[in-house]
């Protein structure tokens, strides 16, 4: 079967070009899509623990399950924050987004 | 090697790489398409894990619903996508660098960890993973209260996507 480490890796990974795709894109909602890869490579890590610890115990696929609950809401609300945003000031660029900066 | 590790590495390989494209791409439409690549590979590692219910949840609210979200997003503010400046910001070589570091930290502290080559435990037979899940969702002396309050923030933040995008005009 497939070690641990594989899926820890694996996860670090994705975790890692999603933080990539944080810090560097300058469209918001490629932004966001990074928050996702984030969200899931988290996701992936519950559910390996989940299934090599005590399997009987559900506590990693609940969380699993409120991490996409939260992701959803997450999505919708920074969605709409940047079409709101792109309809008053006609950029989704998130370095021309400094109205909260003196 | 076995056949799970052969389809583990296959699936990982091409998740990874359709992960580097969503953060890569310059056309935001290729990638929400790439996330949705990225989002199935990642359904199949739940399916490995034994973890169907994930696997369907991940098809059914990723894909289904928030990759299209994310379509439509891009397709609302499509004037930015057409433009030709670049798509990475000034420090991005920075961002680069500290991705790469968290991946060598994540990994060199895997290295020194001595559970590292965990085999997987069998599965108890007679043990349903989906209604223990199901349980576990709605007993009180589990997760009922976190079930819940989930519903609450899922409710509150679609009111609150509704208020912020509404058009006064």
């Amino acid at each position: 079967m497939v070690p641990l480490s594989w899926y820890l890796i694996f996860a670090a990974g994705l975790f890692s070009l999603g933080l990539f795709g944080v810090l560097a894109r300058r469209n918001a909602v490629a932004i966001l899509l990074g928050v996702e890869l984030m969200l899931n490579a988290v996701n992936i890590n519950l559910a390996a623990f989940w299934r090599y610890g005590t399997i009987t115990n559900m506590a990693g696929q609940v969380f699993a399950i409120i991490v996409f609950a939260v992701a959803a809401a997450e999505v919708a609300v920074g969605l709409a924050l940047v079409i709101s945003v792109y309809r008053r000031h006609n950029t989704v660029v998130a370095d021309e987004i400094d109205m909260l900066k003196w | 090697m076995t056949i799970a590790q052969i389809i583990f590495l296959v699936v990982a390989g091409a998740t990874l790489g359709s992960a580097f494209m969503v953060v890569t791409s310059r056309n935001l439409i290729h990638a929400a398409l790439w996330l949705v690549a990225t989002l199935f590979g990642v359904a199949v590692q739940y399916a490995l894990l034994n973890a169907g219910f994930l696997a369907v949840v991940q098809v059914v609210v990723y894909i289904g619903a928030i990759a299209i979200l994310f379509i439509f997003a891009v397709m609302l503010t499509r004037k930015e996508i057409r433009d030709q400046g670049p798509q990475l910001n000034s420090s991005w070589w920075l961002s680069a660098t500290l991705s790469v570091v968290t991946f060598g930290g994540l990994v060199g502290m895997l290295w020194g960890w001595k559970d590292m080559a965990h085999t997987v435990p069998d599965i108890p037979p007679g043990f349903d993973s989906i209604s223990a899940l199901g349980d576990a969702l709605v007993s009180p002396d589990a997760f009922v209260l976190p079930f819940e309050v989930a519903s609450i923030l899922l409710l509150a933040a679609l009111v609150g996507a509704v208020y912020v995008a509404f058009n006064r005009k």
